[in-house]
């Protein structure tokens, strides 16, 4: 005869809420576990899909996403003329925020090497890669853009061609896509007032110099592309050719003064230990709390439901119930409150997640690891029970 | 030979059975050198005013509270010996001893079946062959219409007969009652111990049963009184209808 069973039973409408609430503090373990998930995901996602051997970045910088880099864009040419260099492509990040149907729209923009790159490796769910070198763009679903949208960025409008799935940056916004003139154009999106006033500037302050007052010349030489110059890049991505031995090619160009270079897995490396990293153990640190709090809460719980058995379990031991019979019921209590909790947490979750912020992707090792947690914490939580049982002295029922 | 079949002589017999609380000063002797025995197949009362060691003395002869000094035989065997065991007294409990209480003292999330029933799972008797026997307990307490309702809605009367079944679930040799008509008015008082006679003789077992209910002492076999933890027979005094 299940004891356990007959008291939930029993009190069925306590027991419901209880899992319940249970239930929703496992939710938000789910939910910090997913977010945390989602986080790396995101990060690491596009070095990931992007498929480079190498990276090649700003001399001393820790590459396009733990850092500003800068390089510029002839480095895609020098890099390629290197024995076991396969291909090469120009790679630029940056985030923008401007402004869709009255509401703001953070985006992070990446230039693809046109034509090399069209953005056939995305992760496209509808629409199609760039077709074009201007005026179209891959958006992630997370930026809400349907196809077909126009979008004024800088002095043009691009126009949504394809959908992606899953591609983030580290501070959850969604990516966008364009040629890589495109997506310079949108990072130097500098008005013609601007680049005037610059320019006046600088020849004001190259004519009282000397070089200036010798070569007059200088002063509209000098100043006249300013505003017209090519902006820099942030990394450049390299395929080694099979065969080749990447390490000799991360060798060659590592000695060159003016780049550091790094492989995928550094890269990868320096994204988790740098961007996510805090992020990551700010997560950690809320899910053990969480799973502390609902230890405490559940052991309580426990207790309680024992305390309002004491006479019952007097009763029980009197009669000679065997400790296990008793110690059975409590922790089969235990477990199924953590078990429903853990069911009615899942399926809840199922239906809040998409609403989060932050992208929340449970992987079904997690869902195992949080089920041995909430199972460790049933056993954890009926300790107290437990000892309040054997504390409990059949003599109580004679008198 | 089954139990049943061994069922003559004495059930439960006590020698010397002392029970002293506390030390030096504080020292309070609730039971004195107490010997009794109940036969199968009796019907014996235990008599006394309140503080006079009934219960003390009950939950001794229940293995529940060990006796400072004194045996304690059940059965045929040595259970007890001063506060020594020679059984494994939880396993012989379940085996040997039914309770009675005031109180029902039903498990409130068992149904009336569910509540007979518990006390054969604890002793390992198979699912189906208990619920037949419950059945068979209720149907001869008359409550097997009340099966399968909840201890919360049974009058006092079919709470008490249910617990009753459940004290003779295990077939035990030994029934210990504790005031079990105190809850219930004069008739129902009288239906209760009636039933107890019933099972003593029909049964054959060993029943004992702590009443301060003089009206119905003609129904025992036997009477102990007991004051200030003196234990003595009380079969010559006119109470004792039989006797």
């Amino acid at each position: 005869m299940n004891l356990a069973v007959r008291d939930i039973r029993h009190n069925l409408g306590r027991f419901i809420l209880t899992a319940m609430g249970i239930g929703l503090l496992l939710m938000t373990v789910m939910g910090m576990t997913g977010i945390y998930r989602g986080l790396v995901e995101d990060a690491t996602g596009l070095i990931d899909r992007i498929g480079a051997d190498l990276w090649v970045v700003q001399r001393d910088t820790r590459g396009p996403f733990a850092e500003v880099s800068n390089i510029p864009l002839s480095l895609e040419d020098r890099v390629r003329s290197v024995p076991g260099v396969s291909r090469s492509r120009a790679f630029l990040s940056h985030t923008i925020q401007r402004e869709s149907r009255g509401k703001p729209l953070r985006m992070v923009v990446q230039g693809l090497s046109w034509p090399q790159d069209h953005g056939q490796w995305l992760p496209i769910i509808r629409g199609r890669p760039l077709a074009a070198p201007h005026y179209e763009m891959i958006a992630d679903r997370i930026l809400g853009l349907p196809l077909g949208e126009k979008v004024k960025l800088g002095k043009d409008l691009c126009t949504v061609v394809g959908i992606t799935s899953g591609m983030a940056g580290t501070g959850g916004d969604g990516m966008a896509f364009f040629s890589l003139l495109d997506a310079q154009a949108i990072q130097r999106d500098i008005t013609g007032e601007a680049i005037r006033l610059d320019r006046t500037a600088q020849q004001e302050k190259t004519a009282t110099r000397d070089i200036g007052r010798i070569q007059p010349a200088l002063i509209e030489n000098g100043t006249s592309l300013l505003g017209t110059m090519a902006p820099p890049i942030s990394a450049v991505l390299i395929d080694v050719s099979p065969g080749a031995n990447s390490r000799q090619v991360l060798n060659t160009i590592a000695a060159w003064k003016d780049v550091s270079v790094y492989t995928s897995a550094d890269e990868r490396e320096l994204l988790l230990k740098g961007n996510v990293d805090k992020s990551r153990r700010q997560l950690w640190l809320f899910r053990v709390i969480l799973v502390i709090t609902s230890s405490i809460i559940m052991a309580l719980i426990i207790y309680t439901l024992t305390l309002d058995k004491v006479h019952d379990i007097a009763m029980l031991k009197l009669m000679g119930a065997r400790d296990s019979v008793v110690l059975g019921m409590i922790m089969q209590q235990a477990a199924l409150l953590g078990a429903f909790g853990y069911v009615f947490g899942y399926y809840v979750g199922q239906f809040a997640f998409p609403y989060f912020p932050r992208r929340v992707s449970l992987a079904p090792i997690d869902l195992l690891v949080i089920a041995g947690v909430v199972l460790g914490i049933s056993i954890l939580s009926s300790f107290l029970g437990i000892w309040r049982t054997s504390k409990i002295d059949p003599n109580l029922v004679l008198s | 030979m089954n139990r049943q079949e061994k069922r003559n002589g004495v059930v439960v017999e006590t020698q010397g059975l002392t029970k002293i609380y506390g030390k030096g000063h504080t020292e309070v002797i609730a039971v004195k050198d107490a010997s009794l025995s109940v036969s199968h197949g009796e019907l014996v009362a235990l008599l006394g005013p309140s503080g006079s060691g009934k219960s003390t003395l009950l939950s001794a002869m229940g293995l529940v509270n060990p006796p400072t000094m004194g045996r304690i035989t059940i059965d045929g065997n040595l259970v007890m010996e001063g506060p020594r065991a020679f059984v494994d007294v939880l396993a012989f409990r379940r085996t040997h001893i039914g309770f009675v209480f005031q109180k029902a003292n039903l498990i409130p999330f068992l149904s009336a079946l569910e509540n007979v029933q518990v006390a054969m799972a604890i002793n390992d008797i198979p699912a189906r062959e208990a619920r037949k026997r419950a059945m068979d307990l209720l149907d001869y307490l008359k409550v097997a219409d009340r099966a399968n309702y909840y201890p919360n809605i049974l009058s006092g009367g079919e709470q008490q007969r249910v617990a009753i079944a459940r004290a003779l679930a295990n077939n035990s040799p030994l029934l210990l009652a504790d005031e079990p008509t105190a809850a219930l008015d004069g008739q129902l008082g009288r239906e209760v111990v009636e039933l107890f006679q019933k099972i003593a003789h029909e049964q054959k077992s060993g029943v004992m049963v702590v009443t301060h209910d003089q009206r119905v002492l003609e129904l025992f076999d036997k009477v102990y009184f007991i004051e200030d933890g003196v234990l003595r027979l009380s079969s010559d005094e006119a109470t004792v209808g039989k006797h």
